[in-house]
């Protein structure tokens, strides 16, 4: 017992002999670089990805008595609400049954819209952490995209019980799907990190984005078929990444065939999305713990 | 030896204006892209005014094991620094590295989520903080053993009391693997049993030999813990050194109290026609002088005085407070050799012993005179709070502590003698059991 409480500086330790990585393991320079060390950064705190997802998705149907089915009540009640209103108004469907084309359509823009709102505010809403601990920043609102995609998982079961009422077989085209899905996650997670590292200095984006997406909600066909667009003004419609997402996911449904162009446009605006919004993170992620 | 730290030339630069407002919007930031050129030009385009260096060209490096001590002021930096060195925030210039992990007892409880169980938290806490899932898991029991909130683990957080949520909190960060820690002896937690808890979970990391950042602004605690200390002042190193001579320096500019002091100016030094003060200090058994001493070693303070009229029966004298003030004892020169005696002109150097293992720990004041006590007692030099030093308990067991863990209190802690008897069984003749006393009422 006796030196088992000596604290005195006097006798300092034997040191455990720890060995020192060639490279540092936690490094800040005043010059602004994003290389191999952010990736690294990245996989290092990969499980901080899957806590802040599972605590996102814990937190959001902690004390609700219906839980996940929350999930499903929103894209399910706007799908019914736009069936009788627009079902009444005779809207073309391209002769898809009324109640799976809005949801079709319904489905990946509810989980577009819900991802880039929620994420865009994410950064905000955790600045306890991003004030006193470091990690990569990216993983929150990322984490926020990932809860949203929970939710996209649980409604997508009211999909496939509508394609089985209505009688449509599972065809190669459903393959598809699961690529439309990425695409529209990655379309998310470029705008949603992009504005919410915005957000951080110019909290203006919270009242613009709802807006923005009421007017973008119509610029996409969701409650109309592209078909209705005249074939020579069909791109402008596509200029919209979301419109290229939205027939896709009806025709993987339906096993119509796929408008390629409009998907090849999609895909290549998101591209362009993530670069802008990779370069944009990277260079304001510097400046969050002092300004948020 | 390779450094586990290294801090390059590192300054950071804050604007005030982003501080005051918190955020901009879009219209702040269109109205003052019309209105900051003018005031610019009105400035004599100078931008210096709206922005504040936080730090200043820091450099220094720590050795693997090394503790090292961070003192200054609030607002000195010291925070500035650790958040770039952990990298929450970017430096202006300059760069740092850190040769492992990070963990902090500074910040306990960050991501805690109230809505989450306590158990949910630790998970949560735990990655946040850098630990991998099997980790955490791995050490699960032992963080609620010792946060000793077993029974309401799966509790969520918002129905603890603000002790137990610090308690868990620091039980998660307490178990980091880290290679580099920052803490703060200011942040043991909860009541007096679990403050000391922490206080030996602390110094059981320090005792690992794992590199740490002492923040704290208890002198006693920094001289106590580290062998060296940086004192950061308007965000550059004022001193970077030996613990004990950098407290001294910061202790004597900030609160005017030093281990040592000099008049060389006769006309500045305390005194009268009869006597005059030179020096007075604090010294160690082997003449050094010392700023902080071992709670268990005597410590002198040792008067340098001329006197100037021959004849003078005079005495050394000294008074001891504490910290806030409070006197604790005075003493002066009552021995045989001097009382009484009259002194020829010149120089003398007189040294009170104080014995170890009778002052408490903390800041010790020492105000020092020189008296005569015929025919009326009268002051001839006076330097009130003229040096202090530090008393610094290392928690032994020769000490008057003994086997005591934890704060001791008290203004002195003397180690007297004690005498215990035995005295026969208990219930032996002539002594009656109150509790068969009070059964038979």
């Amino acid at each position: 017992m006796t030196g088992e409480r000596t604290i005195a500086a006097e006798d300092a330790p034997a040191a455990k002999t720890y060995a020192l990585p060639s490279e540092p393991v936690v490094a800040n320079d005043a010059q602004v670089s994003l290389g191999v060390r952010d990736l690294r950064d990245l996989w290092r705190f990969r499980e901080l990805l899957y806590f802040l997802t599972w605590r996102d998705i814990k937190v959001r149907y902690k004390q609700t008595v219906m839980g996940a089915s929350w999930a499903i009540i929103q894209p399910l009640v706007m799908m019914l609400v736009f069936a009788v209103f627009f079902g009444l108004l005779r809207i073309p469907t391209d002769h898809t049954p009324h109640l799976l084309f809005f949801y079709c359509g319904l489905l990946p823009w509810t989980f577009f819209a819900n991802a880039v709102t929620q994420s865009s505010v994410s950064l905000v809403t955790n600045s306890n952490l991003i004030t006193k601990v470091y990690f990569p920043r990216v993983l929150i609102p990322a984490a926020t995209i990932g809860a949203c995609l929970v939710d996209l998982a649980v409604a997508s079961v009211i999909l496939f019980g509508l394609m089985l009422y209505y009688g449509f077989a599972p065809g190669v085209n459903l393959l598809m799907l699961p690529a439309l899905v990425l695409l529209t996650l990655l379309l998310a997670l470029g705008l949603g990190t992009w504005l919410a590292a915005l957000m951080v200095k110019y909290r203006d984006v919270r009242h613009v984005l709802p807006f923005v997406f009421q007017v973008w909600f119509f610029l996409t066909p969701i409650i109309y078929p592209a078909s209705v667009v005249p074939e020579r003004w069909r791109w402008v419609l596509h200029l919209n990444p979301m419109a290229g997402v939205v027939e896709g996911v009806r025709a993987s449904v339906t096993g119509r065939p796929f408008d390629w162009g409009a998907l090849a446009f999609s895909a290549a605006a998101t591209a362009a999305v993530l670069a802008c919004s990779v370069y944009a993170f990277n260079r304001l992620e510097r400046s969050f713990a002092d300004v948020i | 030896m390779k450094p586990i730290i290294r801090v390059e030339n590192v300054s950071k630069r804050y604007r005030i204006g982003a501080l005051e407002a918190g955020y901009a919007t879009l219209r702040e930031m269109l109205a003052s892209a019309f209105v900051a050129p003018l005031r610019r030009l009105g400035r004599g385009g100078s931008s210096e005014g709206e922005t504040v260096w936080a730090l200043r060209d820091i450099d220094f490096e720590v050795a693997p094991g090394e503790t090292l001590g961070l003192v200054g002021r609030n607002g000195a930096g010291k925070s500035t620094l650790l958040k770039i060195l952990s990298r929450i925030t970017v430096p202006t210039t300059g760069r740092t590295e850190v040769y492992g992990r990070i963990g902090s007892l500074l910040e306990v409880g960050t991501g805690f989520h109230p809505d989450l169980t306590g158990r949910e938290n630790v998970y949560l806490n735990g990655a946040v903080l850098g630990l991998r899932r099997v980790e955490t898991a791995r050490k699960f029991d032992q963080i609620v053993a010792f946060s000793e909130l077993e029974k309401f683990i799966d509790t969520p957080v918002k129905f603890y009391s603000s002790g137990m949520y610090l308690r868990l909190a620091f039980s998660v960060a307490a178990h980091l693997d880290s290679e580099v820690l920052f803490m703060d002896e200011v942040l043991a937690v909860g009541d007096v049993a679990f403050q000391q808890k922490c206080l030996d979970k602390m110094h059981e990391i320090r005792r690992e030999g794992r590199t740490i950042i002492f923040v704290s602004h208890s002198m006693t605690a920094l001289v106590r813990l580290c062998r060296r200390c940086i004192w950061i002042e308007g965000g550059r190193v004022v001193r970077d050194g030996d613990s004990h001579r950098v407290v001294n320096e910061y202790l004597s500019a900030n609160w005017h109290v030093t281990a040592e002091r000099v008049w060389t100016d006769g006309g500045e030094a305390p005194g009268d026609e009869t006597a005059r003060l030179v020096r007075v200090r604090v010294r160690d058994r082997e003449g050094e002088t010392r700023a902080a001493t071992d709670i268990r070693r005597a410590v002198g303070v040792e008067l340098t005085y001329d006197v100037l009229r021959a004849g003078a029966v005079l005495a050394p004298k000294i008074d001891l407070s504490d910290e806030e003030g409070k006197l604790l004892f005075t003493s002066h020169d009552a021995g045989e050799r001097w009382r009484q005696r009259e002194r020829a002109a010149g120089r003398y150097v007189s040294t009170v012993w104080i014995p170890g293992n009778f002052l408490a720990e903390g800041q010790m004041v020492v105000g020092a005179s020189v008296v005569s006590h015929a025919p009326a007692t009268t002051l001839h030099a006076s330097a009130p709070k003229a040096v202090g030093f530090q008393v610094v308990d290392g928690g032994h067991e020769d000490s008057a502590r003994g086997d005591h863990v934890g704060p001791v209190p008290g203004l002195v802690r003397p180690l007297l003698d004690w005498e215990t008897d035995f005295r026969g069984a208990q219930g032996g003749p002539g002594v009656t059991d109150p509790l068969e006393l009070t059964s038979t009422q």
